[in-house]
């Protein structure tokens, strides 16, 4: 049996301790493009919780009963990006038909979620830690979990440095990435929690 | 030859795919903490994306239009398994230190953006030192990242001690020099960002000297220049971000990015 401390555990590091953003560097692209303003950011945030959550439960059971039986674990890369790339084709074409209020508020990051390197991490970390169904989807709900804190705190950071001045060769880019340097500093004091 | 000379430029210097057109910042933050592992990544990238150009140039004229995207996405994958399996057996150490980065080299969108704009539409010969060429040039430039980072938080380059510190001082004369303090910072997450974020800034000065001398800068942009209708890069996926959506005509009147 798995036990629930371990669970919290796993919630807690994989959420904020080893933010998937600013110390593991997965899902960078959204993490600058998306973080203009809080609302965008927090939909890109809840889309993204969505479909880890989804595709590291499919990811898992992909594993576990088709490639480790027939002993060809080694197409894992290819059969995840496949099955993750097919799922959030599915997920869009499921909530357009059945929850049109949830396909309206996730609708534009959807299909931005494909090439987001997070997903297929996070499925790839489940494999190397060895973890099971449980404990994966687990995993995945927290990476995405911490994506979306970060993004939010980033997106309000800069929506109130809009109105800063800030010195034209930083403007733009490189104001931004030092902002996310600032945080991943905030971010290695939790190192200690655990 | 003279194309092939043209797309070897043109990936190291001219569209240098990490310091002109910044793809790949994933890797390109996460793998630079020293030399040896940024010249690594960048040569892995390299292979891959030059074995995928030819086989995507090759097959260029089967594809078909509509499951293009997914057919590349699949030979992708395939050569990036093949070099992983060739780095557990011959290279470990190299294996152990990307870890996580190197089946993630399959979503890495320098790749993906390569096929799409070069290797679907042109010979195989030009595609394949295009792959070449881009790979020379995120390989030179994520040494250049990784080599800023391990002097400065190590006071090594390439593993050798470059800088005296404590642990490894210089003898002058007999006595123990150490005037460097390691600024461990620097090879931790956060100064990954940071000197990222310096560089950025150093283009975005010499785009705007340029700009004063009126030369023509449109190559050089920091992240994105947001002018979607008249940018080449059919690869790029920023287009999407526009907050208008995707009903809205995207692209923003010429580079001026809203502030």
């Amino acid at each position: 049996m798995i036990e629930v401390k371990e669970l919290l555990v796993i919630l807690i590091s994989s959420s904020i301790i080893s933010n998937v953003v600013l110390s593991q560097f997965l899902g960078l692209c959204p993490f600058l493009g998306v973080s203009k303003k809080v609302n965008t950011a927090a939909g890109m945030g809840m889309a993204l919780v969505f479909v880890i959550t989804l595709s590291s439960a499919v990811a898992g059971v992909i594993y576990k009963f088709i490639l480790v039986p027939n002993e060809i674990e080694y197409l894992q890369t290819i059969v995840f990006i496949l099955v993750i790339a097919a799922l959030v084709q599915f997920v869009e074409m499921f909530l357009k038909k059945f929850m049109k209020s949830l396909y309206e508020a996730l609708g534009v990051y959807l299909p931005l979620i494909t090439t987001n390197c997070a997903v297929l991490g996070v499925a790839l970390t489940n494999v190397q830690k060895e973890y099971g169904i449980l404990t994966g989807i687990v995993n995945g709900f927290a990476t995405a979990l911490g994506f979306t804190i970060s993004i939010i705190i980033l997106a309000g950071l800069r929506e109130k440095m809009a109105y800063n001045d800030v010195p034209e060769s930083f403007q733009g880019m490189p104001i931004v990435l030092l902002t996310a340097g600032l945080m991943a500093i905030a971010f290695c004091g939790f190192s200690g929690l655990l | 030859m003279n194309k092939v000379t043209e797309r070897l430029y043109n990936g190291l210097i001219k569209e240098n795919p990490t310091f002109v057109l910044m793809l790949g910042m994933c890797p390109t933050l996460a793998v630079t903490t020293s030399a040896i592992n940024g010249l690594g990544m960048g040569l892995t990238t390299a292979v891959v994306l030059t074995l995928s150009n030819v086989i995507i140039s090759l097959l260029r004229n089967i594809i078909p239009d509509k499951v293009r995207i997914p057919a590349f996405i699949v030979i992708i994958a395939s050569f990036v398994t093949m070099m992983q399996m060739l780095l557990q057996a011959y290279l470990p150490f190299l294996y152990d230190a990307l870890g996580i980065y190197i089946p993630l080299i399959v979503v890495n969108c320098i790749i993906l953006g390569r096929a799409e704009s070069y290797a679907s539409k042109n010979p195989v010969l030009p595609s394949m030192f295009d792959g070449i060429g881009m790979g020379l040039g995120f390989s030179f430039a994520l040494t250049c990242i990784g080599a800023v980072r391990e002097l400065l938080g190590a006071g090594d380059l390439f593993g050798f001690h470059v800088l005296p510190t404590v642990d490894n001082p210089w003898l002058i004369n007999g006595a123990e020099v150490a005037f460097y303090t390691p600024a461990s910072i620097f090879v931790l997450a956060p100064g990954a960002f940071f000197v990222l974020a310096c560089l950025t800034a150093l283009q975005n000065r010499i785009k705007r000297n340029g700009e004063k001398k009126s030369r023509d800068m449109s190559k050089i942009q920091s992240g994105c220049s947001h002018d979607c209708l008249s940018c080449g890069e059919s690869g790029c996926e920023h287009r999407f971000y526009d907050e208008k959506g995707a009903d809205a005509p995207v692209g923003k009147v010429q580079g001026k990015e809203e502030r």
